[in-house]
C-alpha cells in the first residue's frame, strides 16, 4: 500500500506555506500530523499532487493562557502534548480528559489538534470538544486571517468551513470556571477506537445552585459533532438532580438522528447517547459536589 | 514530477545518507535504503504498530511518516536498543518472560515500551496495558509482554542498566 | 534408555529470541536478492463478473515497469490449486486456477500481474490497468448459494460443493421417544488467522538449470514442492522451498495459493528473481478466511438431562473456490459437535456451499471453535429448561474414563478408525470448576456489582492433534562439538527450535547451547511432514528423540572402532562414550565427529529418523470458564476473569505451553467479540482494513489462568505428548456466550450468533423491553 507521487515542501513560516499552496493549486494539501492523511494516501484514496509540510513552522505550536484566561493552543500542537500538559489540565480539564481517548500514544505523538479539526471525522474527539467549549478556530488563507466559531466550523463528514488554501493557526478556548462541572464519556469497540457514540458535557451552577449554562455535545452521532440544544434547554435554570438529568437524556434521545455503520446501528447510537448523557451529567455533578450520589 | 531529495538521517547514533522520493515512507527508507529491516510493516495504515520507531524520543508509526520529514531527527530503531552484544534490560526481560513468539510485532513493542519507561519509570499494570494498546500481537495474548515491561521497569529502578 | 531430563519439562528460554529481539530476524520481506524485481497483483474489485477485456498497455508503459501479464499471456496450462485435506468428492468442480480467465468469483481474485523495479511503481501501474467487467449478481449467503439461482461455477450446475451425512445410532428413534428436545440455529462469524506478517514469496526460476527456488514457504513445504514441481513440469529435486522466519501462521499461511504459482511464472518470464509481499489490504481478501458456518442443532434428552441424541445440519460457507484445506472447517464442525460427551445417537447433514467470497481454509481449531459454541450454548439452554445446574448437566454427560477409548470414526470421512484415546474428561472439568470458584458463582448468576450484571459461563471441549504424514529429523555432530538438527517440520513462531533442542539436549545429555536447529526448507532433509494441527512437538519431537537415540548408538559404534574394542563394553552418558574397562577413557561427541570425518569425506557422526504415529491422533480435552460483567444499558461486555484447563499429555516447555494457551485464548476473545469479515450484498468486503477488521489489543484482557494438565499422556508417541496449540481457543466463544446469557438471566436473552457485540446485545435487550 504505497502512496502515489507528490511534490514535497517544508516551509518554515506561515507566509511561505501560503505562497506554496497558492502556487501548487487545488490538489496541494497541508500535511499536519499525517495520522489521518497518510493512511488515506497509502490506500490511494487521497492523492495530493503536493504536500506542504507544516511540521517545521514553530509559530503554529504552543500552549498558553492569555490575561483574559483564554486558552490558546497552536494548531500544530500534538494531541500527546495536550494530554500531558499541566496548564491544560486546569485551563480546560474536559479537553485534557478527552485527549487520552484519541487512538493510541504513537498516533498522539504525531497527530495535531489542528489536523484533527481540519479532517473533521464525526466520531473524533477534538471536534466534539471544541464544539462543546464554544471555541474559536483561528485560520489564515489567501484571503487573510479570520476566526471561525466552532459552531460554524463543521459542515459535514470530512468537511469544514475552511476554504482552499486555508490553514488553522490556533484554537482559542473561552475561560473555564474552576467550579465547572464536566464529564466526557464514550463507547468504542476497543480502547482508542473512534467512538460509536460519545458525549461531552459541562454545566455551571449559579449562587443559588441552579444550572446557569450547560453544554451537551455528541460525537459519532451524525455527519458532524452535534450540540444538543433541546437537552441543554431542559437543564437551563434548573437545580441539578437525577430527575432533571433523566429528562435531559430523553430529550437528547429525541434530538439525536445518527446513522448506522458496521459497528453500531442508528438505534444503538441514539439509545446509548441518552444513557451517556445521563451518566455524564451525574459524573459531572459528582466532580463538583462530591456529596451527591448518582 | 517529483524530485529525489537527498537526506541525511541520524539512526541509532549514526548518520546515513540516501536519496529518496518524497513519497517513500520512513519505514520503507529504513528497510530498503538503510538496510535496517528490523522495523516491520504490518498494515501500512497506522493501526498495528509493528513499524513503531522512536523519533526525537517519541514512539511514532514509521509507515505514516515520509523519510523526507525525518531529516534532522534523532531516530532509534530496534537495531539500536542493544549495547553491542548485550541485550538491553527491556530486551532481556522480554526474553525472560517469553514475551515473543513469532517476533514480528516485537520491534514495535520494544521501541514503544522504551518510550513508556523513559516517561514513566514506575508504571502500574493498567498504565502499561493502556500504553501498549496501539501495538497488536497475534501470538502471545499480551500478558507476558506486560509482565516483561513491568519487570524491566523494576530492574531499572533497582539500578541495572 | 533414560535421561536425566534437565530440559524436557522445563521452561527453557527460547533459542530463537535473540534475532527477533535485536531486529535481525530474516522474514521474507527482509530477503533481498541481486537483480530482484517486485511484483504487485491487480485483484478483482467485483465479487462476481465476466471479464470482457484486459488492457495492460498503459501499465506496461510506466517507467520502471518491467512486465505485466494476465491469463492470456501465460505460456502454460494453468494448473488447479490441489486439495490437500478433506478432499471430498465434488470439490474437484470448484478448484481455483492461479489467475482469473473468463470470470472473477470473489473480490481479491488475481486478474493481472505487474512486475516493476519497486512496489511504489508497481502500484502506479496497477492504477492504469483497465479491465472491462460485466458484473453478475453476487451470492453472499449459504441460503442464496443453496437456491442455485445464480451459479458461480456454471459447469458444476450447482453451488453445493459437496454434501454428506455422518452419524451413529438411531436418531429418529431417540428423538421420537425423548421426553425433552430443543432445536436452535446458530451462526458463527467469518473471520481469519490474520497473522501480523502478511504473506510473501520470492521466486528464482531458471528453467534451463532447471531450478525453481521459492523463498517464503512454510507449513507444508514438501507437499507444496511436489505440486509446484508437477505444475511447472520440473523434477522435484529441481524445486527448492526455502523457509525464512515466519510472522505467525495460525493455519492460514503456507497453503498453496495463487501467488505460489504467479510469482514463479513472473520470475520465469523475466529471467530474474521476483518478490511479492502481500499488503494488509490484500491479506484481508486474498488469504483464507475461516469459521463461517450456519448450524441447525437439535438435542434430545431424558428428563434428568442425559443426552439421548443430537442431530444437526452444518452449512459451511466455503467462499468462491475450494482450496487446499478442502472441507476441513465444516467437516470438523460436524465431527466435534458431540464433543467429549456421551451422545449415543448422532446424525449430521454436512453441506459445503460456494459463495462469492474469499475462499475458506483452516484457522486454529477449525470447526471446533464453531462446534463448541453451538453445542455448549445448547447445553446451557437444556440446563435452564430442565432446571439442572449447567456444570451438573455436563458432568452427567461427559464420558467417563471407563468408556474410553471410544471410536468416533463414523463421524470422520476418510478416517473410519478415528478414536478418542484414554483420558478423564470429568476430572478436567472439575479442576476447572474448582479453580474458578464455580460453587461460589453458580448461585450468583446475574448479580449486579458496581452497576454491571455478572455471569459465569462454562464449556467443555475435546481436540485432536498430530495428524498427517511422518516427520523427519537429522542430527549431526560437527567436529567442534556443535550439534545441528535438521527437520522437515516448519516453524511459524511457536518455538520449534527451542522445543526440539530441548529434546535433543536431554537425549544426548549435552548443553542446549551447543544445538542449532534448521527447519522447514526442502533443502535440509529429503522429506518432511510439515506443521499443522499442532503436530510439531509430537511428530518432530519424537523424530528428534529417535535420531538422538540413533546417534548415541552410532557414537558407541564409532568409539568401538576408534578404540578397537567391543561395543558391548562401552556406555554413552553425559555427552560422551565411556569405557567400562578404563573409567578415565572418554571420547566426546566432538572427538567422535572428527574421527568419523577422518574416515572419509562423506562420513559423519549423524543419524536420521522419521516418526510415524500411523494416523493415531491423540486428543487433548478440558474446559473453559469466563466471568463477565455486562453494562446492560450500553451492551458493553468486560471479561473479568478467564480460566481454562487443558490436558496436554506432557509439557515439553511449560512456559511455551502457557504461551499457546494464552495466545489462543486472546485470539478466541477476538473471534468472540471483534474479528469479523463482513460482506455486503454485492460481495464487497466492508472490513478491508484494520480500521474495520478489529483485533484484540492489550486492553481487552481478563485475568487469565491457564492450567495445563499432564495426567493423561498420549499412548501414541513414546514421549506422551499431545498438541497444545489449539486448546486455548476452541471453547472461548462457548464459555463467553454462556457467561453473557447468565449475566443477563433477568432479561431472558439468548446468544446464538457470533460475534457478540454491544450493538447486537442492545438489540436483543431492546427486543425484551429492557
Amino acid at each position: 500500500m504505497k502512496p502515489p507521487k507528490f511534490d514535497y515542501f517544508a516551509p518554515d513560516s506561515i507566509e511561505s506555506a501560503l505562497t506554496l499552496i497558492a502556487e501548487h493549486g487545488d490538489d496541494a494539501r497541508y500535511l499536519a500530523g499525517g495520522q489521518s492523511l497518510v493512511p488515506m494516501m497509502n490506500f490511494r484514496v487521497a492523492a495530493p499532487s503536493a504536500l506542504i509540510d507544516l511540521n517545521g513552522i514553530a509559530t503554529l505550536r504552543g500552549i498558553k493562557v492569555d490575561k483574559n484566561s483564554r486558552l490558546h493552543i497552536g494548531a500544530m500542537t500534538r494531541t500527546r502534548e495536550i494530554e500531558m500538559d499541566s496548564t491544560i489540565a486546569s485551563a480546560n480539564p474536559l479537553l485534557h480528559a478527552a485527549a487520552p481517548h484519541i487512538a493510541h500514544i504513537q498516533i498522539r505523538n504525531r497527530g495535531t489538534i489542528g489536523g484533527s479539526l481540519a479532517h473533521a471525522d464525526p466520531a473524533a474527539e477534538m471536534p466534539g470538544i471544541v464544539l462543546a467549549c464554544n471555541a474559536e478556530i483561528n485560520s489564515i488563507g489567501p484571503a487573510g486571517p479570520r476566526s471561525i466559531a466552532a459552531g460554524d466550523f463543521f459542515e459535514g463528514i470530512y468537511s469544514t468551513a475552511l476554504q482552499d488554501g486555508e490553514m488553522i493557526t490556533e484554537i482559542v478556548f473561552p475561560p473555564w470556571p474552576a467550579a465547572r462541572c464536566w464529564a466526557f464519556q464514550e463507547i468504542s469497540r476497543r480502547e482508542g477506537d473512534f467512538a460509536m457514540i460519545g458525549i461531552a458535557a459541562w454545566f455551571d451552577l449559579n449562587e443559588t445552585g441552579e444550572i446557569s449554562a450547560a453544554s451537551l455535545t455528541a460525537i459519532g452521532a451524525g455527519d458532524t459533532p452535534l450540540r444538543l440544544p433541546a437537552a441543554e434547554e431542559i437543564l437551563s435554570g434548573q437545580p441539578p438532580g437525577d430527575v432533571l438529568f433523566a429528562e435531559a437524556a430523553q430529550a437528547a434521545v429525541n434530538e439525536l438522528d445518527p446513522g448506522s455503520d458496521l459497528h453500531a446501528s442508528a438505534e444503538y447510537r441514539r439509545e446509548v447517547g441518552g444513557v451517556l448523557v445521563e451518566r455524564a451529567l451525574k459524573t459531572a455533578l459528582q466532580r463538583e459536589a462530591p456529596g451527591y450520589t448518582a | 514530477m517529483t524530485e529525489q531529495h537527498h537526506l541525511t538521517l541520524t539512526v541509532n547514533g549514526r548518520a546515513h545518507s540516501c536519496d529518496v522520493e518524497p513519497r517513500m515512507t520512513l519505514a520503507d527508507c529504513l528497510r530498503e535504503k538503510l538496510d535496517l529491516t528490523g522495523t516491520h510493516l504490518g498494515c501500512e495504515h497506522g493501526v498495528c504498530g509493528a513499524c513503531t520507531i522512536i523519533v526525537d524520543g517519541a514512539a511514532v508509526r514509521s509507515c505514516l511518516m515520509f523519510a523526507v520529514q525525518a531529516e534532522g531527527a534523532e531516530i532509534t530503531t530496534v537495531e539500536g536498543l542493544a549495547d553491542g552484544e548485550t541485550l538491553s534490560v527491556l530486551q532481556q526481560a522480554f526474553h525472560d518472560n517469553f514475551a515473543l513468539q513469532c517476533g514480528f510485532c516485537t520491534p514495535g513493542f520494544l521501541t514503544t515500551a522504551e518510550t513508556i519507561l523513559a516517561e514513566n519509570p514506575s508504571p502500574t499494570r493498567a498504565e502499561v496495558q493502556s500504553a501498549i494498546s496501539g501495538n497488536i500481537c497475534r501470538c502471545t495474548g499480551y500478558v507476558p509482554i506486560i509482565d516483561a515491561i513491568l519487570e524491566a521497569a523494576e530492574r531499572r529502578r533497582a539500578g541495572k542498566k | 534408555m533414560t535421561t536425566s531430563s534437565p530440559y524436557i519439562g522445563a521452561s527453557v528460554k527460547r533459542l530463537e529470541d535473540r534475532r527477533f529481539l535485536t531486529g535481525t530476524g530474516r522474514y521474507i520481506d527482509d530477503v533481498k536478492l541481486p537483480d530482484m524485481a517486485v511484483m504487485a497483483i491487480y485483484r478483482s474489485p467485483h465479487a462476481h463478473a465476466r471479464i470482457n477485456s484486459i488492457d495492460l498497455a498503459a501499465a506496461r508503459a510506466v517507467p520502471g515497469v518491467i512486465d505485466a501479464f494476465c491469463a492470456a499471456d501465460i505460456d502454460m496450462d494453468l494448473p488447479v490449486i490441489p486439495l490437500r485435506l478433506a478432499p471430498f468428492d465434488g470439490f474437484e468442480r470448484f478448484l481455483q486456477r492461479p489467475i482469473a480467465q473468463d470470470k472473477v468469483r470473489f473480490v481479491g481474485e488475481p486478474v493481472a500481474v505487474v512486475i516493476a523495479s519497486d512496489r511504489y511503481i508497481a502500484e502506479d501501474a496497477l492504477d492504469l490497468i483497465e479491465v472491462d467487467f460485466a458484473p453478475l449478481p453476487a451470492v453472499t449467503s449459504v441460503d442464496q448459494a443453496a437456491s442455485g439461482e445464480t451459479l458461480i461455477h456454471e459447469d458444476a450446475g450447482e453451488n453445493m460443493g459437496t454434501r454428506y451425512t455422518v452419524g451413529r445410532g438411531d436418531t429418529d428413534d431417540a428423538f421420537s421417544d425423548a421426553p425433552y428436545t430443543r432445536r436452535e440455529r446458530f451462526t458463527t462469524n467469518r473471520h481469519g488467522a490474520v497473522p501480523m506478517e502478511t504473506r510473501g514469496l520470492i521466486a528464482e526460476f531458471d528453467p534451463d538449470a532447471p531450478l525453481l527456488r521459492l523463498y517464503g514457504a512454510t507449513k507444508v513445504n514438501f507437499f507444496n514442492r511436489r505440486h509446484l514441481a508437477a505444475a511447472f513440469d520440473l523434477p522435484e529435486e529441481a524445486v527448492e522451498l526455502i523457509e525464512t522466519d515466519v510472522g505467525g501462521g495460525f493455519g492460514a499461511r503456507g497453503e498453496l495459493y495463487p501467488e505460489d504459482y504467479l510469482v514463479p511464472i513472473a520470475s520465469r518470464r523475466n529471467g530474474r528473481p521476483v518478490k511479492w509481499i502481500e499488503d494488509r489490504r490484500e491479506n484481508l481478501t486474498a488469504t483464507n478466511h475461516s469459521r463461517d458456518i450456519v448450524c441447525d442443532l437439535e438435542i434430545a434428552t431424558s428428563n434428568d438431562g442425559k443426552i439421548l441424541g443430537m442431530r444437526a445440519t452444518v452449512q459451511g460457507d466455503m467462499g468462491a473456490y475450494v482450496r487446499t484445506n478442502g472441507g476441513v472447517v465444516a467437516s470438523k464442525a460436524a465431527q466435534f459437535l458431540p464433543g467429549p460427551y456421551r451422545v449415543p445417537s448422532f446424525s449430521c447433514d454436512v453441506q459445503f456451499l460456494i459463495t462469492n467470497k474469499t475462499p475458506v481454509g483452516t484457522f486454529r481449531g477449525p470447526g471446533r471453535f464453531e462446534a463448541n459454541f453451538c453445542r455448549e450454548r445448547l447445553l446451557d439452554m437444556v440446563a435452564a429448561d430442565l432446571n439442572i445446574d449447567p456444570a451438573e448437566l455436563r458432568l452427567r454427560n461427559l464420558m467417563e474414563p471407563a468408556e474410553l477409548p471410544y471410536r468416533i470414526g463414523e463421524l470422520v470421512p476418510g478416517d473410519v478408525n478415528a478414536t478418542f484415546d484414554r483420558g478423564n474428561y470429568p476430572s478436567a472439568l472439575n479442576q476447572l470448576l474448582d479453580e474458578v470458584g464455580y460453587a461460589d458463582w453458580k448461585d450468583r448468576q446475574g448479580e449486579i456489582i458496581d452497576g454491571r450484571a455478572h455471569g459465569l459461563g462454562i464449556a467443555c471441549f475435546i481436540e485432536s492433534s498430530a495428524a498427517g504424514p511422518p516427520e523427519t529429523a537429522r542430527v549431526t555432530v560437527a567436529p567442534d562439538g556443535n550439534i545441528e538438527i535438521r527437520t522437515g517440520a516448519s516453524s511459524v513462531g511457536q518455538g520449534t527450535e527451542t522445543g526440539l533442542a530441548q529434546i535433543c539436549a536431554d537425549y544426548l545429555a549435552i548443553d542446549i547451547d551447543r544445538i542449532n536447529v534448521l527447519h522447514g526448507s526442502t533443502t535440509l532433509v529429503p522429506t518432511g511432514g510439515g506443521t499443522f494441527h499442532s503436530r510439531n512437538t509430537v511428530m518432530a519431537g519424537n523424530a528428534v528423540r529417535m535420531a538422538a537415540e540413533a546417534l548415541r548408538t552410532r557414537s558407541i559404534e564409532l568409539a568401538a572402532l576408534r578404540w578397537n574394542t567391543d561395543a558391548g563394553g562401552l556406555e554413552y552418558r553425559d555427552g560422551a562414550v565411556h569405557r567400562g574397562d578404563d573409567p578415565g577413557s572418554i571420547l566426546s561427541l566432538a572427538e567422535l565427529a572428527a574421527f568419523a570425518r577422518s574416515r572419509g569425506p562423506d562420513e559423519a557422526l549423524a543419524a536420521d529418523a522419521a516418526f510415524d504415529n500411523e494416523g493415531k491422533l491423540s486428543y487433548s480435552y478440558g474446559a473453559h470458564a469466563a466471568l463477565v460483567a455486562v453494562d446492560v444499558a450500553t451492551g458493553v461486555i468486560e471479561v473479568k476473569k478467564y480460566v481454562l484447563t487443558e490436558e496436554i499429555g506432557r509439557a515439553l516447555n511449560p512456559a511455551m505451553v502457557q504461551g499457546q494457551a494464552v495466545g489462543g485464548l486472546v485470539q478466541g476473545l477476538g473471534g468472540t467479540f471483534l474479528d469479523h469479515m463482513i460482506y455486503d450484498e454485492d460481495g464487497q468486503l466492508l472490513t478491508g482494513s484494520f480500521a474495520d477488521y478489529l483485533l484484540p489489543t492489550s486492553t481487552e484482557l481478563p485475568e487469565i489462568t491457564a492450567i495445563a494438565l499432564e495426567e493423561s499422556p498420549s499412548e501414541f508417541n513414546p514421549m506422551g505428548f499431545k498438541g497444545a496449540g489449539e486448546g486455548g481457543i476452541v471453547a472461548v466463544a462457548a464459555a463467553v456466550g454462556n457467561a453473557v446469557v447468565h449475566a443477563l438471566n433477568a432479561h431472558g436473552i439468548q446468544i446464538n450468533d457470533l460475534p457478540i457485540t454491544p450493538n447486537r446485545l442492545r438489540a436483543a435487550l431492546r427486543a425484551t423491553g429492557t
